[in-house]
């Protein structure tokens, strides 16, 4: 059995992380997670905007861990290669009412600790002349220049990947289902695994409660709350420089629209409960609303280049708790929760890492320093960022860079079997689309989908017919052709 | 590198541009494609129905495209294959890459676009649901099935009635598969009646006209979809809905010329087609650039598309053997009017020799009547029973009316009413 200072559960962006920041410490680490890629959970879908901080309640750790997150991102996004853009945002008011909004949220932000030189109020000529695409019925702005956006799903797969790299043990397709304890240690049942640590860290996203429970906690619930997006071709990314919001009123918190780092244009989201965890679905009725509100915004939204349509799940606690549940349970010292990391829990990610490893430090984990901690990791698509003769230098020495099998966003042979190949290791095509966007551009894998399976197949030595798109039992092909039968 | 004309794209439109533009005299021509194999997408259309018109019989799509390549190689043409066209720079550049070369520019005289089409993917298509594994675009079930020998799925429904869609419904049954209904979203098919009787009828496959997908449904691979009617304004009738159990969605809801590397160029594109906008010798607004094929305007039959392409290889060669010669100095804009939705060529540089409009109407035209105006003059009319957004449809302008309409100066429109 392997045996870890600490097992951290959930390898989504708060997991990830946080396995990333322990292995800053000459601590053994290990990354468990249910389903057979990382980032599957809140972290594949949501807004990816890198909060400014001044939207959270004062005095809360969300506030708190926001404003710190949202610091350190851009040179975190910088050592693991992903994608971050300082876009600013603006919170749009339609009201001299709402401008009194978009004032107190001025406020909320200095008491939060957003830097000065960051927040400012714009009338409506500054406000157009900003983003000239702003509707004609804005009358100003909370600007927030601190505030960006993030690939949320690529930065929890380098921080997986980063953490592998610096010795942790990555575990996928190891449900946690069972934990028990013996001679101080837990023993954790992780699908096929079993695995022994002296301390557990719960990143379980919207499942965190379940995982409570199997120590016997029971002190919070989560109810998961949708979340639905339309996504438009980058030929719409340039709509709008900022993350515009709306302000916020009694009738509900408005969408938002944004460009994303990929130069892509979302909108959304929606923010209806849901009894199911594993809906990810999408609704007319949803995207009708997240097309009508949207169009408040900005002007000139054309719908004909919507390219897809997703759904996220928030992991809201029901009840009483209102902040990040970030404590140790009081059935067990050693194991410590990060639950109820709904938004900005992105945005705080960074800080949430290190507050993790500041309890655990408190709580007697010896952490000296880790002299073989290397921050950096390549991004996975890597190649198309290289000049000219730095590609050439590339493909001569592999000719498999010099083969674009993902037409739209121009991704190479190379690139995937590195992909498959490298912590985390990627075994399914939404894998695949996560670290190099292949399949997620125009044609949206019309062209590539036959050429990643036959890759997939050819690398990871298993049959085209047992490859999946991505969860457990969504297989890609039903079987092979019947002898014979070649003509139709 | 240099060459006097580069082509991109070894398709069936990119074969017959570079056969028609060596035998028009320039020798000296590349083709650039970034599939392992010419033939572009006739590789994987097993089935016949290829060249009923170029060659009076019914060839497959590789015994189609064979004989463009005999040509070619007849003619010593190079053709660089797993070799994928990066950029095209509105100076003829074109900046291509491959295994071998690396990254690798090309310098032109001339260029044909010949880069064909992709299909109409799901998500611009915005259907509400879970996203299961089992969703894919016909031509992608055809690549699987037809090239790699894989069965995609077993319990089929079909969204859209274009041709692909049509075609694959007879091949995914005869493979053993079951197809449970082919929903149109239009009262008519946009796909060619011929494949709706050979590929549908013959094998009692239920044609749902005015339905749509309305839901799709399953967490892992894909176990129903929702079926409902939809009213005049193509909106779900709810009370109509009805759930189908199936394993595999397809998707044949029409193709999107791909014009990436146009845009990239500067070729202005004409927002129905997807396409470049041309004049009658398939010249786009840049001097020296020419289009041809699926990537100007979908055609339904590959017999077209080898005209076409002809016709834009002769006159790229024409046009490097005259000294690169600029622009017409006058030139007449082709105007779409009534149901019909676009034509090809857009505008007309020439009077001096007969041009063959290529036009879709926008919706089922009975007893229709064609005209061609000069502003209010009518300089030509036809009938026919029919004309149906599927089929491309076709009418001469002879020079007679050519230098009618170039006297008058005045747009020509082409309507049907
Ligand atoms: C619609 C929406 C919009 C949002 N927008 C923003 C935004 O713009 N900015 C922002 O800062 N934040 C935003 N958020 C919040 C942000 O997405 C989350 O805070 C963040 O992704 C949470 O990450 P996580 O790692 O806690 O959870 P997750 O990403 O859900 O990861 C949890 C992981 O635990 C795994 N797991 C579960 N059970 C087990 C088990 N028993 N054993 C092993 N593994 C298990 C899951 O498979 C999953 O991979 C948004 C969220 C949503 C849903
Ligand atoms: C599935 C299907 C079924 C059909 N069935 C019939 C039928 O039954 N009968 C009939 O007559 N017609 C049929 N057609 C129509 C006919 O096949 C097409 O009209 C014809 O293939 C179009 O030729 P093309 O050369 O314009 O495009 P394509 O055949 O698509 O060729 C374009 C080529 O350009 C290459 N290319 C594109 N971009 C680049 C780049 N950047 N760099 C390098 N190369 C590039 C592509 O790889 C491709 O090889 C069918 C079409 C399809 C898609």
């Amino acid at each position: 059995m392997n045996s870890y200072q600490v097992a951290v559960i959930g390898a989504g962006v708060v997991g990830s992380l946080v396995a990333r920041e322990l292995t800053k410490y000459d601590l053994s680490v290990a990354l468990i997670e249910a389903r057979e890629d990382v980032a599957t959970g809140s972290t594949a879908a949501n807004s990816s905007i890198v909060h400014g901080g001044f939207d959270p309640e004062p005095g809360t750790l969300k506030a708190s861990l926001n404003v710190k997150g949202t610091a350190m991102m851009p040179a975190l996004a910088a050592e693991l290669g992903v994608s971050y853009r300082n876009n600013g945002s603006l919170v749009i008011a339609f009201s001299a009412e709402e401008m009194e909004t978009v004032r107190a949220l001025y406020a909320r932000g200095r008491t939060n600790g957003v830097p000065a030189d960051s927040l400012s109020v714009l009338g409506q000529a500054e406000l157009r002349k900003l983003e000239p695409n702003v509707s004609d019925d804005a009358v100003g702005a909370l600007r927030c220049a601190s505030a960006g956006i993030v690939c949320p799903y690529g930065l929890a797969i380098a921080a997986a990947g980063n953490a592998a790299d610096n010795g942790a043990s990555l575990y996928l397709s190891a449900p946690v289902t069972a934990i028990a304890k013996r001679d101080g240690k837990f023993l954790v049942t992780a699908g096929p695994h079993m695995i022994q640590a002296d301390y557990l860290v719960n990143c379980a996203g919207l499942y965190a409660d379940r995982v409570a429970r199997l120590i016997g906690d029971d002190s919070f619930t989560l109810r998961p709350r949708k979340g639905e997006y339309l996504l438009f071709d980058k030929s719409e990314g340039e709509l709008t420089g900022h993350t515009m919001f709306q302000v916020p009123t009694t009738a509900g918190k408005g969408v938002l629209v944004t460009p994303t780092v990929d130069g892509n244009l979302l909108i959304g989201p929606t923010s209806v409960f849901s009894d199911d965890r594993e809906d990810k679905s999408t609704s007319a009725d949803g995207l009708a609303f997240v097309r009508e509100t949207a169009g408040k915004s900005v002007k000139g939204l054309n719908f004909r280049q919507v390219i897809t349509s997703f759904s996220g799940l928030r992991a809201v606690p029901d009840g009483e708790e209102k902040d990040f549940i970030i404590r140790f349970s009081e059935r067990d010292g050693h194991f410590l929760h990060c639950a109820g990391i709904e938004s900005p829990g992105l945005s705080a990610s960074p800080a949430i890492a290190v507050y993790v490893a500041d309890l655990l430090r408190d709580a007697g984990l010896p952490m000296r320093p880790n002299p073989r901690f290397d921050p950096c990791r390549r991004s996975d698509h890597w190649f198309r960022r290289l000049s000219a003769a730095e590609k050439n230098e590339v493909i001569r020495k592999d000719p498999r860079y010099g083969r674009v099998v993902c037409r739209c966003e121009t991704v190479t042979e190379g690139e995937i079997v590195e992909a498959i190949h490298r912590a985390p290791q990627a075994t399914t095509l939404d894998a695949l689309k996560r670290r190099l966007r292949s399949g997620m551009g125009r044609c949206q894998g019309g062209f590539c989908t036959p050429l990643l399976v036959e890759l997939l197949a050819k690398e990871t030595g298993k049959a085209p017919t047992e490859l999946c798109k991505g969860a457990p039992g969504s297989l890609l092909l039903a079987g092979t052709l019947k002898k014979g039968a070649e003509q139709a | 590198m240099k060459t006097e004309i580069a082509i991109i794209g070894a398709g069936p439109a990119g074969l017959a541009a570079a056969v028609a533009a060596y035998d028009a005299g320039v020798k000296d021509l590349l083709l650039l494609e970034r599939d392992a194999a010419p033939g572009g997408i006739l590789q994987q259309c097993i089935h016949n129905g290829f060249g009923l018109h170029r060659y009076g019989e019914e060839l497959t799509g590789p015994e189609y495209a064979a004989r463009d390549v005999a040509e070619v190689r007849k003619r010593n043409i190079p053709i660089l294959t797993e070799t994928m066209v990066l950029s095209v720079a509105p100076d003829r550049t074109v900046t291509a890459m491959n295994r071998q070369n690396g990254i690798f520019t090309v310098e032109a005289k001339a260029i044909v676009l010949a880069m064909g089409c992709r299909e109409r993917p799901r998500g611009a298509l915005n259907i509400p649901g879970d996203r299961p594994s089992g969703i894919y675009t016909a031509g992608t079930a055809q690549r699987f099935v037809n090239i790699q020998g894989v069965l995609p799925g077993k319990e089929i429904v079909i969204l859209g009635s274009g041709d692909i869609g049509l075609i694959m419904a007879r091949r995914m049954t005869l493979e053993g598969a079951h197809v449970h209904a082919v929903c149109e979203l239009m009262p008519y098919s946009g796909g060619l009646n011929r494949n709706i009787v050979q590929c549908l009828r013959d094998f009692d496959i239920p044609l749902l006209l005015s339905h749509t997908v309305s839901r799709v449904h399953g967490n892992g691979r894909l176990t129903g979809v929702s079926v409902a009617e939809v009213d005049e304004n193509r909106r779900v009738k709810p009370e109509t809905e009805r759930y189908i159990p199936c394993d595999t969605l397809l998707l044949s809801c029409g193709l999107l010329p791909e014009n990436e590397l146009s845009k990239g160029a500067g070729v202005p594109l004409d927002p129905v087609t997807g396409g470049a906008s041309v004049n009658e010798r398939r010249e786009t607004a840049i001097p020296g650039v020419f289009a041809c094929g699926n990537v100007l305007h979908v055609h339904d039959l590959v017999d077209f598309v080898s005209e076409e392409a002809h016709l834009a290889g002769e006159s790229a060669a024409k046009w490097v053997l005259s000294g690169a010669a600029g622009h017409a100095e006058r030139s007449i804009p082709v105007r779409a009017g009534g149901k019909v939705r676009y034509t090809v060529p857009q505008r007309i540089d020439s009077p001096e020799t007969p041009v063959r409009l290529f036009f879709r109407v926008g919706s089922v035209a009975d007893n229709a009547v064609l005209t061609v105006k000069s502003g209010q003059t009518v300089l030509a009319a036809k009938k026919k029973r029919r004309m149906t957004p599927g089929e491309m449809e076709s009418f001469e302008l002879s020079p007679a009316v050519l230098c009618a309409a170039f006297d008058a100066g005045e747009p020509l429109t082409v309507s049907v009413n």
